[in-house]
């Protein structure tokens, strides 16, 4: 029986294979054709038109931080590459100031290997702050600025700019609102992640528009992005980590930091997903092209959202499901507690997140009744 | 107020800071004998033409998925490569007792050794334990194991200005007399910086020393194919450490010899006592790439894994490698007699006896600095030459301006 793929977090198609984009694969044809392209080591901060890029992707093309030169934009090997480099680099910069060594608040919950991330780069006080409210089945915005709102000075808050993993539960305009002027507020440092950038509303940079708030309002942040998902590039690790700073004279001293702990790390990245992703995104017809293809993505993705809605409400299964298609991307948090994730598992071969949430493309034609009937038989088999 | 405005700007790496000068000079004859690639004898890059047929059959093939490999890497890449290393018939292997981690190039792969080694060697957590690079090594060596968190990095007597060759003699007695269970950085072939190598005699001392001191043997083996022109004769050592019984590990690197710089294809290659302690390592390497890149990129490892396993592919392989081995032979042979003809004081043996892509020279920083600054000849301050940096074009300039180099400037 099919696995309800979490695990692997790679989004799937209707046949349950993975979801290839047919651009992604005419232009690797492409690249491998071309003769210009030399076998060369790159600099440790990696593909310099992917960077530029991915920068205004996140920041828009327009932003008054790039215009003021006071952006570092680091191409990484992948999303959790970003994040560790993003962690190194607070860690050291703290370093200096000698006082700091955290707190770093993350979501409850949040991607497992997130602690694991900060405390590899030796930061050893992790903490949490209020997310999912599985009552609400909602992200809890009251608790979440209580526990924030005690947050030492110079935190680093670790926030979803969109598609939250695991609980696909995103902060609305309005919330981001409230939580920026906190930010200002608190003097707390935002550390944003865009793990799966453009699947939420098909558009790269609608779905990172928190971040354009953020720099709007003149913060300092970190922000770690992943072009994997939306280019079909899962194998490719295209990541990439941005860094916002107050002043451009600060540029160069961060970068030559960034330099160095990328060099005792990985030397440099690797170039190949980067390539296909800087080509795309500099040419307006590929552009729109791909646009087509992800559009499709989010849509499909939302359809599953809607069905596995309807059917749960057929079968009478116990609770609320709005949320499923009030939400968007490609987590959905079940809601499940767990003794049902381990029955789904253990008796239905149906695999959930340990925190009761799932990968909604892994759920297809084929397998949709069953997974809906599991969910149903798990909530309501006394265990 | 930036939380960032008391970060110090870093010194910048010297060896990127050479390209950066020889870049920006107009001189019209000026040689880089920095670079840091294989260079054809035209100076260009070169795409390995197996790598190329390898891409093409990569890039067309439908069947292939595209999902995230795993943690530890593309299986058929960990196996074939750590394989190459040991020989098909290492006992090792059979004995199921090698595994692989699959890694951002060769620095990646030091990299996660090196935190292992800090999570579990010699207690837990204990960043007290020495490691020993050699004395002149990769520039970037120390910084690895710093960075991982080890606190005591020390150099291992290697070159001997005098002799212009390997002080055995120093190497052997910093062996005997460091504190035991230290971790020593090994090169396996084509010592980076000096191109010196130990003796395979010499190999088989320093091994019996590291046995009965409970030595770490940690090798860098980043040139296979590219020494010698020969993977079995670049493997010797290695092959030997693991005859003797030594428990290792091997960082790998596949940038140069198979020219694939960019695409980051390296692996960490362990060698244990039995498969259940090989079991438990492999499991927490897991954990540490998890935290690092958690899986690594494809490409790279793809054109490897395809290449070594295909019989055709192989042999094409083991033939572009040996274009580039015995273009580097050659440019080694033909400076040395340049030198000897034009009577260069001093001996000049060392060029041809070193080995792989550099060359210590011997040249002192004053004779360097007036190559760079007098003839626009770029080289490490060191007296290191990259000989791909060398061409048929260029041999005689570079010869001659030794040669002065040499003679005017003491």
């Amino acid at each position: 029986m099919n696995n309800v793929g979490q695990l692997t977090s790679v989004k799937w198609d209707e046949e349950g294979k993975t979801f290839e984009l047919h651009l992604t694969g005419k232009i690797k044809q492409q690249l491998s054709a071309d003769p210009t392209l030399r076998p060369e080591y790159l600099s440790s901060l990696g593909l310099t038109k992917f960077t530029q890029r991915a920068t205004e992707v996140a920041l828009g093309k327009r932003s008054q931080a790039i215009l003021e030169n006071r952006v570092l934009g680091v191409h990484t090997p992948g999303f959790t590459a970003a994040m560790r480099l993003g962690a190194e680099l607070l860690r050291h910069w703290y370093d200096v100031n000698a006082a700091w060594c955290g707190p770093v608040y993350l979501s409850s919950p949040c991607d497992d290997s997130l602690a694991g991330i900060f405390q590899a780069a030796g930061i050893q006080d992790i903490r949490e702050y209020y997310y999912w409210d599985d009552k609400q089945r909602d992200i809890c915005l009251d608790k979440l600025l209580e526990d924030l709102e005690t947050a030492p000075e110079q935190s680093v808050v670790v926030l979803a700019a969109s598609a939250h993993c695991p609980t696909g539960a995103d902060l609305s305009q309005n919330q981001w609102a409230v939580i920026t002027q906190l930010i200002l507020r608190r003097r707390l440092f935002p550390f944003l992640m865009l793990p799966a950038q453009a699947l939420c509303y098909g558009d790269l940079e609608r779905d990172a528009w928190p971040v354009q708030l953020c720099a709007s309002n003149g913060i300092e942040l970190l922000c770690a992005q992943s072009f994997s998902h939306c280019f079909g590039l899962y194998g490719e690790a295209v990541g990439h980590l941005l860094c916002v700073l107050k002043h451009n004279s600060l540029l160069l001293s961060v970068q030559s930091q960034a330099d160095k702990i990328v060099k005792s790390l990985w030397s440099q990245p690797s170039v190949g997903g980067a390539r296909v992703v800087a080509t795309v995104l500099s040419n307006p017809a590929h552009l729109v092209e791909w646009q087509g293809e992800v559009k499709h993505i989010v849509e499909r993705c939302m359809l599953i959202r809607e069905v596995l809605r309807e059917r749960l409400r057929l079968l009478g299964t116990p609770g609320c499901w709005d949320h499923l298609t009030q939400q968007r991307g490609l987590y959905c948090c079940m809601g499940l507690n767990g003794q049902q994730v381990e029955f789904l598992s253990k008796w239905r071969h149906v695999y959930l997140l340990p925190s009761g949430c799932l990968n909604v493309s892994a759920i297809n034609g084929r397998n949709l009744s069953y997974v809906a009937e599991s969910i149903h038989l798990a909530l309501t088999t006394s265990l | 107020m930036s939380i960032f405005c008391k970060v110090p700007q870093a010194a910048p790496v010297a060896v990127f800071k050479l390209t950066q000068d020889f870049t920006k000079d107009q001189f019209p004859t000026k040689v880089n004998l920095g670079v840091g690639a294989y260079r054809t004898d035209e100076g260009q890059t070169w795409v390995l033409p197996v790598v190329k047929r390898a891409e093409k059959i990569i890039v067309s093939d439908d069947r292939l998925n595209h999902e995230y490999l795993p943690i530890l890497g593309l299986p058929e890449f960990r196996s074939s490569v750590s394989r190459i290393a040991l020989g098909d018939d290492s006992p090792a292997i059979q004995e199921n007792r090698v595994g692989a981690v699959q890694c951002l190039g060769g620095t990646g792969a030091l990299r996660i050794g090196a935190e292992f080694l800090r999570c579990f060697y010699n207690g837990n957590n204990n960043t007290k334990t020495p490691i020993y690079v050699s004395a002149p090594t990769w520039e970037n060596h120390g910084a690895v194991f710093t960075s991982a968190g080890f606190q005591d990095i020390r150099p291992y007597k290697y070159w001997d200005a005098q002799t212009r060759g390997l002080d055995f003699v120093g190497f052997l007695s910093d062996l005997e007399s460091c504190p035991e269970r230290s971790i020593f950085v090994l090169h396996a072939c084509a010592h980076n910086p000096t191109g010196t190598d130990p003796t395979q005699d010499q190999w088989k001392q320093i091994a019996q020393v590291m046995m009965r001191r409970k030595l770490f043997v940690f090798f860098d083996f980043a040139y296979q194919g590219f020494a010698s022109g020969n993977l079995e004769n670049d493997a010797w050592a290695l092959r030997y450490f693991v005859s003797r019984g030594f428990e290792l590990f091997c960082a790998q690197s596949f940038s140069k010899n198979f020219g694939l710089y960019n695409e980051r294809v390296g692996n960490l290659t362990i060698v244990s006592r039995d498969t259940d302690n090989l079991k438990r390592v492999l499991s927490q390497m897991e954990m540490i790439v998890r935290t690092t890149w958690s899986n690594p990129p494809s490409q790279g490892a793809r054109v490897v894994a395809l290449t070594l396993t295909s019989p055709e592919l192989f042999s094409e392989w083991k033939d572009n490698v040996k274009t580039m081995a015995d273009r580097i032979l050659l440019m080694r042979s033909q400076l040395k007699a340049k030198l000897q003809a034009l009577g260069t004081p001093g001996t000049w043996d060392h060029i041809t006896e070193q080995i792989g892509m550099f060359s210590f020279t011997g040249l002192n920083p004053k004779q360097v600095e007036y190559l760079v600054k007098e003839k626009h000849i770029y080289l490490m301050s060191s007296g290191r030459i990259n000989m791909c940096g060398l061409t048929t074009k260029n041999i005689d300039y570079v010869a001659e301006s030794i040669h002065e180099a040499v003679t005017v400037v003491q």
